[in-house]
């Protein structure tokens, strides 16, 4: 076991090299992007030169990328062009938001499509099964911005004044407000690294509000969330639920099942206690690679729901051509979603025996 | 019968090479099968409307998709609701059967011109993607060793990345356009076809057909071209076909941020950003070219599907 994580660990190096000499190659390299984005594009080529001289890219490629690294290495992302605060600063004030989103939409997904799946494959060819796998089929045809316009107009607009109606932008209602664990718990005191993890978790509101067990605030958070996790949450639970459906399908038409059968249990405990165990296996895997997507989305769930996390940055620093920003965030995203998919990795060691054996 | 088609039909029973007859057959099989799926049949009409509409959008569409219409019809307002004169619609309001945007162009017109760009953006992008992929998982798959570690392992650099966010640090690169994001599109989809590809090279490598091949004094070009291609090809289109409904998605969601297709063009993607702020007061301006959007996604999907299952014998069950 302990010789399969290594291995999983140091495998993992050379492709996060890469990740940073592309993520590099793309920040430094590619002719002008730099100057044009900040001096407009009219520059003349000798503003671009002493734009290039100042910034350090005129030196040679190799020390550029060495000196990017050791900045790397001390944290040091860069910094906005239009605004010269830190991508790390940015990062820390807007991941809150981004993670609250994307667990509630990959809780959605999950519960949603193994659930699905399950009932799916259980009643095969009845009409649920033909409605879900036809939804499912829909659901990964459907672009998130177009799903969430128009969620957005049927909650907000055409359910107004219902009680089915749901926010469509934004955190929190006006005249909600949260009040930081800082406060709450008077450790205002507090300075460096545990205050601003304290203040990272703070930003989570509706963490925040349940562990203050602030009811009112939790359930206004959670109201503003429901649209954007559903929208974010539909195309991996289209996935997730056609996954669990042949998994299981696959694992029902085995020996070792028609065994079980012939001892006589009954059908829900084949599937419950020998079918799903076997079935849920390639569903793990398909999890972890949707975070991927779920984080590409969040670009544009954010951007249409009008909600302060990394992908709303994104595309703000998109419109303001700020694109150091945008590509500090890209290279955290992929580093955060590369050790995501090793901790996966290393939990079908666990999982499976299979793996940690061959 | 002519004495010279006879005269052909024995040459092709005389040639134990003739191959070429069979394979077509295969070809009709492999057709009548998709046409078995339910899938593939919805998908196909689906595309083939698509089609229809891209082809003769020009006869379709009532209006140039770009004409301000201020000043060239009476009574037209912008960001007015569809107005069907069948419908209901009073006969002093001139007719748009979905509305004008707030441009107060014909939407109807520029979502049916939109079909024309969704469909060269599919095919194209993925047409890249599958060019080059091919190619690395061929030479990666054919030549082995450190060149095959090396290919794939960059092919692996490239999956780590989500790939709606590394093609939008591709573009803020390149620079904002519909090329520059297709280009992007395209490279982000390179290590799926590298990988298809790669995988059946392998699988063939090591067959007794491809030894035999051998032994009978096939050389590398032919045992590449005619044993190894050919084999590849199912999984690709596959791959190919399900890729062409994401790529319609990405460089939509890529022009949906303003890094894409640029106004005026309809793309529907960029049109769907140009009024999202309108969301309230002209939903049909999002309504029309999102559903667009979908049907012509769903259409790839259904026939991509459809073609795997037609393909896989494992699933006809």
């Amino acid at each position: 076991m302990a010789t399969y994580i290594l291995r999983r660990i140091l495998l993992t190096i050379p492709v996060l090299l890469g990740i940073l000499v592309l993520v590099f190659f793309l920040n430094r390299v590619l002719p002008g992007s730099q100057c044009y984005a900040l001096l407009g594009e009219h520059a003349t080529p000798a503003q671009c030169a002493a734009f290039d001289h100042a910034q350090g890219f005129d030196r040679p490629i190799p020390v550029q990328f060495v000196d990017y690294l050791g900045k790397l290495a001390q944290g040091d992302l860069g910094s906005s062009i239009k605004n010269s605060t830190p991508v790390t600063t940015l990062l820390i004030q807007r991941l809150p938001m981004t993670i609250e989103l994307t667990f509630y939409a990959l809780f959605f997904a999950t519960i949603g499509g193994v659930i699905l799946g399950i009932i799916s494959a259980y009643r095969r060819n009845s009409a649920v099964d033909v409605v879900t796998v036809a939804g499912a089929n829909i659901g990964v045809s459907i672009p998130i911005f177009v799903l969430g316009l128009l969620l957005a107009y049927i909650f907000a607009v055409q359910l107004k004044g219902t009680p089915f109606a749901l926010p469509p932008s934004g955190r929190l209602s006006p005249g909600i407000t949260v009040i930081p664990l800082a406060t709450r718990w008077g450790l205002e005191a507090m300075q460096g690294p545990p205050r601003a993890i304290l203040d990272f978790f703070s930003n989570i509101y509706t963490f925040n509000a349940l562990v203050t067990l602030q009811w009112a605030v939790f359930w206004d958070a959670v109201r503003h969330l429901i649209l954007p996790a559903i929208v974010l949450g539909t195309i991996p639970l289209a996935i997730i639920t056609r996954i669990t459906r042949s998994s299981l399908l696959d694992v029902l038409g085995l020996d070792y099942i028609r065994t079980a059968r012939a001892k006589g249990l009954d059908d829900s405990s084949v599937v419950r206690r020998h079918g799903l165990p076997n079935a849920l296996l390639p569903v793990v895997t398909i999890i972890g690679l949707q975070l991927g997507s779920l984080l590409g989305g969040a670009v544009l769930t954010e951007t249409i729901f009008n909600l302060a996390g990394v992908g709303r940055a994104v595309s703000e620093a998109i419109a303001a051509r700020d694109y150091s920003v945008v590509q500090g965030f890209v290279l955290v995203i992929a580093i955060g979603y590369l050790i995501l998919n090793l901790l996966v990795d290393i939990s079908y060691a666990f999982l499976d025996p299979r793996v940690r054996l061959s | 019968m002519t004495s010279q088609t006879v005269r052909a039909n024995e040459a092709i029973v005389a040639d134990p090479l003739a191959t070429t007859r069979r394979a077509s057959g295969i070809w009709r099989d492999t057709f009548r099968n998709i046409l078995r799926q339910r899938n593939a049949v919805v998908g196909l009409i689906l595309l083939g409307f698509l089609l229809f509409t891209a082809i003769f959008a020009d006869v379709i569409a009532t209006y140039p998709p770009d004409q301000v219409l201020i000043g060239v019809e009476e009574g037209v307002k912008k960001s007015s609701p569809p107005c069907i004169h069948l419908f209901g619609c009073p006969e002093s309001q001139p007719q748009h059967i979905m509305g004008t945007d707030s441009n107060v162009r014909d939407e109807f017109s520029r979502v049916v011109h939109g079909a024309r760009v969704s469909l060269f953006v599919g095919f194209v992008t993925v047409g890249v993607a599958i060019l080059i992929g091919a190619f690395v998982g061929l030479v990666a798959g054919f030549v082995g060793g450190w060149t095959d570690n090396l290919l794939m392992r960059l092919m692996d650099i490239l999956l780590v990345f989500p790939a709606l966010l590394l093609a939008i640090a591709i573009v803020t690169a390149l620079g904002a356009s519909l090329v520059n994001a297709q280009l992007a599109i395209a490279m982000v989809a390179i290590p799926i076809y590298a990988r298809v590809m790669r995988a059946s090279v392998l699988s063939v490598r090591e067959s007794d057909y491809l030894t035999a091949s051998k032994a009978l004094g096939e050389g590398p070009r032919g045992l590449l071209f005619r044993r190894i291609l050919p084999n590849a090809m199912t999984p690709l289109i596959v791959a190919g076909t399900l890729g062409i409904a994401g790529a319609v998605l990405d460089v939509a969601a890529l022009s949906f941020l303003g890094l894409g297709a640029q106004p005026p063009l309809a793309e529907w993607g960029s049109m769907i950003a140009l009024e999202s702020g309108r969301l309230f007061t002209a939903p049909h301006l999002i309504f029309f070219p999102g559903l667009a959007l979908v049907l012509t996604v769903f259409g790839f999907n259904l026939l991509g599907d459809g073609i795997r299952d037609a393909l896989d014998p494992r699933l006809n069950r």
